[in-house]
């Protein structure tokens, strides 16, 4: 592949090229002056280290200048736009960080007495608080610290609630759709079940008559993700619901996509028995490399006796926590994450919540919701939406409009990076052909927006004027042409040696 | 000698009471190059349906489910240190596993090449 725009330094304007710390090495280069350390006897029995420690000898200044410059490559929402369906990359508010940085929530250490961290306790009761009430549910377990962990959570929940009932070597089973997160048939088989798929409609949600002909009393539960990931509504979603609990299962909702429905519906009332809640999607955490997740569970009142130790309780001298498989705990199924939960999140979520207002909620979910359609309504002639609009949080689209061009979804995607916006997600849902399925989030202005749609309506058009070669060699203007995946899956070099 | 087909797209080549399974050509090009593969271990009594292996490509994970029931025989054990054969002889050297046939009616449930061909075509 020629690149006509190489220069003689390897560097692009002031895009520099950087090689790996280790390979910076000059040996007796430091950057603090110290004097050599006085040998001393040790008491390690022979085992210390006699060996270089290997670390790379470099001046502060290049220090500086080798992680800022690897800073400056790095791309996230604090860069531009990113429109990653499923993944709902929004805007990370200042207000929550500036929150999280108070140093009486920030240098609270986990083990302290309880006396002490009366305030942080509280906040945890409050931020639960806040989600029951959106959900309207009547508990919550706020120690899970991811989504994929708190479907484990959930399910373990219901796991523990049908062997309490002593119907845990009859029910075996559990019910996926086809479009779900490859993380629910994960969870499911994780906690010992065996998972049967549900295929979608035409219109790309639950087939309810192939739903119903594989429910039975060996069914445990349904895992459903309500939008689901094509971002539609599923709409049945209340005969669902009545048919697992009239064959005595429990329903589990995936609530990745709360985001879409968050102060319109309330989960409680479609009659799901349990849901993690992303806070670092929905309540505007950072995540993707930028901070841990978190995902809360709230539970219906047959779950509840069974959530996850520890939890915050109203006690007679302030807030307490529930610790131990005793009293109020007993049912519990145990511990599954150590110490309360991510408690950064909690702040940070508390922070967009209570600075949002219930109405602010309300209108974050609608205007995600508005910006989805948006995109659907001005490229539908453009691209090839697999399902007939409205959409919710997020439009799906397929590769029909690419069909005979020469240019596949990946090329496509290469492209768009040339043209400085970051790709949607490729290839997921699975259900689709070639799927590209983008999701704006209620960060985005008309502006982005519309910077957006032109770029892929120009690049469309340059597909289909036979103009394949562009997608091809692209991307060209990044640091790093086209990688190559396949090596890096077959053989990846995961540590940098020394050359002898 | 025979060669069937499923609709999860897997080639069910016959010899007498033994069938050598592998993904089609077809299934391969939607794959995209094939970077892993977990392949079953003699001996495992499977069911028509049960997932038997699992195929990993840039794109995605698939998993390769039982044509028919019976008990494989051998796994292809050069795809761990080869995976882009499957790439490369979808058809052919890229078989995934052998497996005894446990009930021959189960055969009958398979497509034969022009039905396959109509399958797909139905896909595109």
């Amino acid at each position: 592949m020629t690149d006509k725009l190489e220069t003689i330094t390897g560097n692009r304007g002031l895009q520099l090229e950087q090689p790996l710390i280790f390979e910076q090495d000059a040996p007796g280069r430091l950057g603090v002056d110290l004097g050599e350390p006085q040998t001393s006897e040790t008491h390690l029995g022979g085992v210390e280290r006699k060996d270089a420690i290997g670390l790379p000898n470099l001046s502060e200044p290049q220090t500086v200048r080798h992680y800022t410059r690897i800073s400056q490559k790095n791309y996230g929402i604090d860069s531009g736009f990113y429109p990653l369906g499923s993944c709902t990359m929004k805007h990370n508010p200042r207000l929550n960080e500036k929150m999280a940085r108070l140093p009486g929530f920030a240098s609270l250490h986990p083990m302290q007495p309880t006396s002490t961290t009366q305030g942080a306790l509280e906040l945890i009761d409050a931020c639960a608080h806040w989600l029951k009430v959106t959900c309207n549910m009547p508990a919550v377990a706020m120690s899970p610290a991811a989504g994929a962990q708190g479907e484990l959570c959930g399910m373990m929940a219901i796991k523990a609630a049908i062997e309490d009932r002593g119907e845990g070597e009859q029910r075996t089973r559990v019910l996926v759709p086809e479009s779900a997160h490859g993380t629910n048939p994960a969870t499911a088989a994780a906690c010992g079940y065996s998972v049967d798929s549900i295929p979608a409609n035409d219109r790309g949600r639950v087939d309810l008559d192939a739903f119903l002909s594989k429910l039975d009393d060996d069914v445990a539960g349904i895992m459903l993700t309500n939008p689901n990931t094509c971002g539609l509504f599923e709409s049945d979603i209340i005969k669902i619901a009545d048919a697992v609990h009239d064959a005595g299962a429990f329903f589990y909702c995936d609530g990745a996509n709360l985001n879409a429905i968050m102060g319109r519906i309330r989960p409680g009332d479609l009659g799901i028995d349990c849901m993690h809640i992303n806070l670092h999607k929905t309540f505007s955490t950072p995540h993707g490399g930028g901070g841990p997740g978190a995902g809360p569970v709230v539970l219906s009142e047959p779950l509840a006796p069974f959530a996850p130790l520890p939890f915050v309780v109203h006690g007679d001298d302030g807030f307490d926590l529930v610790e131990h498989k005793d009293g109020e705990g007993e049912k519990s199924f145990g511990r599954i994450k150590g110490f309360h939960g991510q408690m950064g999140m909690f702040i940070r979520a508390l922070s967009f919540m209570m600075s949002h207002g219930s109405d602010g909620l309300r209108q974050a979910s609608s205007d995600a919701v508005l910006n989805a359609n948006y995109l659907l309504a001005e490229l539908k002639d453009t691209l090839s939406p697999s399902f007939d609009g409205p959409c919710m949080h997020e439009c799906l689209f397929d590769d029909s409009f690419l069909k005979d061009t020469g240019v596949t979804t990946l090329d496509f995607a290469k492209a768009m990076i040339d043209e400085g916006f970051h790709p949607m997600t490729m290839y997921f849902p699975l259900v689709v052909h070639g799927a590209l399925l983008m999701e704006p989030t209620e960060s985005e202005s008309l502006e982005t927006l519309d910077q957006y749609i032109h770029a892929l309506k120009g690049l469309t058009a340059m597909a289909k004027s036979g103009n394949a070669d562009h997608f091809l060699e692209a991307p060209r203007l990044t640091p790093r042409r086209r990688l190559d995946e396949t090596a890096a899956a077959r053989a990846p070099v995961l540590r940098w040696k020394k050359e002898e | 000698m025979s060669m069937k087909y499923s609709k999860e797209h897997e080639w069910v080549l016959i010899e007498g009471d033994s069938a050598t399974v592998g993904i089609t050509n077809y299934a391969q090009e939607q794959l995209g190059d094939v970077v892993f593969v977990e392949v079953p271990d003699a001996g495992k009594a499977v069911d028509k349906g049960d997932e038997v292996a699992v195929v990993e490509s840039v794109k995605a994970a698939s998993e390769i489910y039982a044509p028919i029931s019976g008990e494989v025989s051998e796994g292809n054990a050069t795809l761990e240190d080869a995976p882009a054969t499957i790439n490369s002889n979808a058809e052919g050297d890229g078989w995934i596993f052998k497996m005894s046939i446990g009930d021959a009616s189960e055969l009958d449930e398979l497509m034969d090449a022009a039905a396959y061909a109509d399958h797909v075509a139905g896909l595109e």
